[in-house]
């Protein structure tokens, strides 16, 4: 007989892998992508690839130099590179791409530890520095492409938080034909892949909805137009693919309802009182800083725990 | 109170095949260590001659079973084995002669009291057949003064993938079932009885609601067909709506776990008197072609388990009970025990590469004991006593559903192993 394997219980697990999360996560990104090329054209569909490619490149470098496994398989760095792209307007200078792309993955990610151990969402994190560090391109927006009008050029914008006056209406906001980031303006989209993450058992959907849900609140207690404070903006992205991330966000699904509540406190705050049109990224960030906290003390009840023991 | 549990695919192939005695092994190897409690010290001595049945390990700790010779033949030596726990015991090696022969000794037990049948119980070797061990007149000695019991609960479960043992119990011997119920709760005086089967059984449902018809307080509860619903903690909680709390056992919420199996071998004990020398364990894997269920004397060697089962190719990986819970035996030569519900046998298994922990939380919805075993491998890793306290990392019951679910492939339930014995030792240090 063959050398026998041994090894500790179990000895049969799941097919899912990490690598099969962050396909899943692509897949559900898809439709938004593909939205952000209709509406804004192949240029953002350049820039998205483009930063999914920096980010591979800068994790494949960072763990070539500093000698560490290859970590690429997992696609954490395509989900990261993505993200990013959506999170930026159509015509940002490809440098300023790879600056955030290198900020997300060496800065946020890898120098914290690499996957799962980064404090924060690296690609909030890092359209934050590029929003600080290039503040003009960064809300340079383009509006929509007119499909019915060829040859027409990309004409520039405001995005609908940034200039109250000229709102367009809640189909165009629906369907994305504003201007905005890449992968924020279609919330069509981004719905069918927030619904594909939570129908695959991605995501939880109670981070969205308290997201979601205490902006909706906050607008309707401070008298703003609700809708067109849920669909404007990068609420719809924050909440089902940023806020969802596994590392930076709080285990237990009371820690999720906390997270999301808190998100959505800090985003109308920001928007109602604050001078950036910035509040998803902001909240985003301040509560991913919040969550080892959130964990701290939310716990999952344990089972027949004793009450001395439990505090 | 409603507890994680996982899906587990069933691959319970064994399921329909009717139980067959194995051909007679040429040597047996008993050892000394059946369970977890005190191992025996063997009463006879090299170059005798047993018969089956006959009383050949003995032990004056409480925690302790007796061990009877599964077969007729002769004792040739007396070698030193690992057990499952990885220690090292004495074991017997029989040499089987054709002719087999019960022992006098064996008649069956006269009872008149509670304390006559704990005794028989005792002497008839049982242990937990589920696979703990726990000796089964430790479980029925109680004092009914102080201890109040009320629910007898029988563990038909069977939650692990592959192994039906317990279903084939139900199917064949379930007039054993009941009769051993009846009587537990006759003897220790007992009020109600349940009987948690799952939801995926349902012949050994029906079998059982039409045994136990006539019989008031006895009940069958469908348990969800979901992973783990054998742990006791886990069993009490969906049979009863108890809660047993930290640290405590199931007579602190008046039950008594036992397993199915174990009542039928208590019901033929007491009618025939013939120890616990045999069982029924389930024979399947990924290289097995009919899957099927024995009947083996305890101390055939998993040689001829693996000699007797159909097998395409040779396994790269034996198992002792099913493939969440069991242990990964490294000799061929190892005895089966009075504990070992299935032989399973793999071949082509992959060695899995244990990556970054994500954070996903699966293992935090997995776990049925409400644990967060990410948060206890971190608190082990650093070796925080207090935070693994904090984390009630001793209510790990190595289901293995955390490592189960877990997409980054890592050894969570080990850790928690790791862990509980950290805390132990550290406890007992101040």
């Amino acid at each position: 007989m063959s050398e026998l394997l041994i090894e500790p219980s179990p000895h049969i697990r799941s097919d899912i892998t990490t690598q099969k999360i962050m396909l899943n996560v692509l897949i559900a990104l898809l439709p938004s992508v593909i939205a952000g090329t209709v509406i804004f054209g192949l240029r953002a569909l350049v820039l998205v690839v483009l930063c999914a490619f920096f980010c591979v490149i800068f994790e494949y470098l960072f763990n070539l130099v500093t000698k560490r496994r290859q970590t690429l398989s997992d696609l954490s760095a395509v989900v990261t590179g993505v993200l990013l792209g959506m999170n930026l307007p159509p015509t940002l200078p490809i440098y300023m791409a790879a600056i955030g792309s290198f900020a997300a993955i060496v800065i946020v990610k890898q120098f914290f530890g690499g996957l799962g151990q980064n404090f924060a969402n690296p690609a909030i994190t890092a359209r934050i520095i590029l929003m600080l560090s290039f503040g003009r391109s960064m809300t340079s927006w383009t509006a929509p492409i007119d499909w019915s009008a060829p040859g027409t050029d990309a004409v520039s914008s405001a995005t609908p938080l940034a200039s109250p006056e000229s709102l367009p209406s809640y189909l165009d906001m629906f369907l994305g034909l504003r201007a905005g980031c890449i992968g924020e303006t279609c919330i069509a989209a981004l719905l069918i892949g927030g619904l594909y993450l939570i129908i695959r058992g991605i995501i939880d959907p109670v981070t969205p909805a308290a997201f979601i849900g205490t902006v909706a609140v906050c607008s309707i207690l401070s008298g703003h137009d609700v809708l067109m404070q849920l669909m404007s903006g990068g609420l719809v992205l924050g909440a089902f693919f940023m806020a969802t991330d596994y590392a930076t966000t709080p285990l237990t699904r009371a820690g999720k309802l906390i997270f999301g509540i808190g998100c959505g406190l800090i985003t109308s705050v920001i928007r109602f009182f604050g001078v950036y049109p910035e509040g998803v990224s902001f909240s985003i960030l301040i509560m991913n800083i919040l969550t080892p906290l959130i964990d701290r003390y939310v716990h999952q009840k344990p089972f027949g725990a004793k009450k001395e023991a439990a505090k | 109170m409603k507890l994680n549990s996982i899906r587990l695919p069933h691959f319970n192939a064994a399921a329909e095949s009717r139980s067959s005695e194995i051909r007679l092994p040429g040597q047996v190897v008993i050892s000394m260590s059946q369970h977890g409690g005190v191992p025996c010290t063997p009463v006879v001595a090299v170059g005798e001659t047993v018969r089956t049945g006959q009383l050949v390990g003995q032990c004056d700790a409480v925690i302790s079973a007796p061990i009877h010779s599964s077969v007729t033949g002769k004792v040739v030596s007396i070698i030193k084995t690992l057990n499952v726990f990885g220690k090292t015991h004495d074991a017997l090696v029989i040499e089987t002669i054709p002719t087999q022969t019960f022992s006098d000794e064996i008649r069956p037990p006269v009872i008149e009291s509670r304390e006559d049948f704990v005794r028989a119980v005792k002497e008839s070797g049982s242990v937990g057949l589920g696979g703990a061990g726990f000796p089964t007149h430790v479980k029925f000695g109680y004092d009914p003064k102080t201890v109040k019991i009320d629910t007898l609960v029988v563990n038909g479960a069977e939650c692990e993938p592959y192994i039906t043992s317990d279903y084939r119990t139900f199917m064949e011997d379930g007039v054993k079932v009941a009769d051993g119920i009846r009587r537990i709760m006759q003897y220790l005086d007992i009020k109600y009885a349940v009987i948690g089967i799952e939801a995926d059984k349902p012949e050994a449902i029906k079998k059982m609601t039409e045994l136990t018809a006539g019989d008031s307080g006895v009940s069958v509860v469908k348990l969800p067909s979901s992973y783990p619903q054998g742990a006791e903690k886990v069993l009490i909680n969906n049979t009863t709506g108890r809660e047993v709390r930290e640290g405590e056992l199931p007579s602190s919420v008046g039950c008594l776990v036992v397993n199915c199996s174990t009542a039928a071998f208590i019901s033929d004990y007491l009618k025939t008197g013939i120890p616990l020398i045999k069982r029924r364990i389930t024979v399947d894997g990924n290289i097995v072609n009919k899957p099927g269920n024995l009947i083996v004397p305890i101390g055939t060697k998993t040689a001829d388990i693996i000699a007797a089962a159909d097998i395409r190719v040779q396994p790269d990986r034996v198992l002792f009970g099913g493939p969440m819970m069991g242990t990964a035996i490294y000799d061929p030569e190892t005895p089966v025990l009075k504990t070992i519900n299935a032989v399973l046998m793999f071949a082509d298994t992959k060695r899995l590469e244990q990556t970054a922990c994500i954070r996903c939380g699966r293992c935090v919805r997995a776990c049925s004991m409400g644990l967060m075993p990410t948060e206890i491998e971190h608190a082990f890793d650093l070796r925080d006593v207090e935070r693994l306290r904090k984390l009630h990392v001793s209510q790990c019951m190595n289901c293995g559903a955390c490592s189960y679910v877990c997409p980054a492939k890592r050894n969570l339930s080990e850790k928690n192993q790791l862990a509980k014995l950290f805390v132990r030792e550290q406890l007992t240090k101040r």
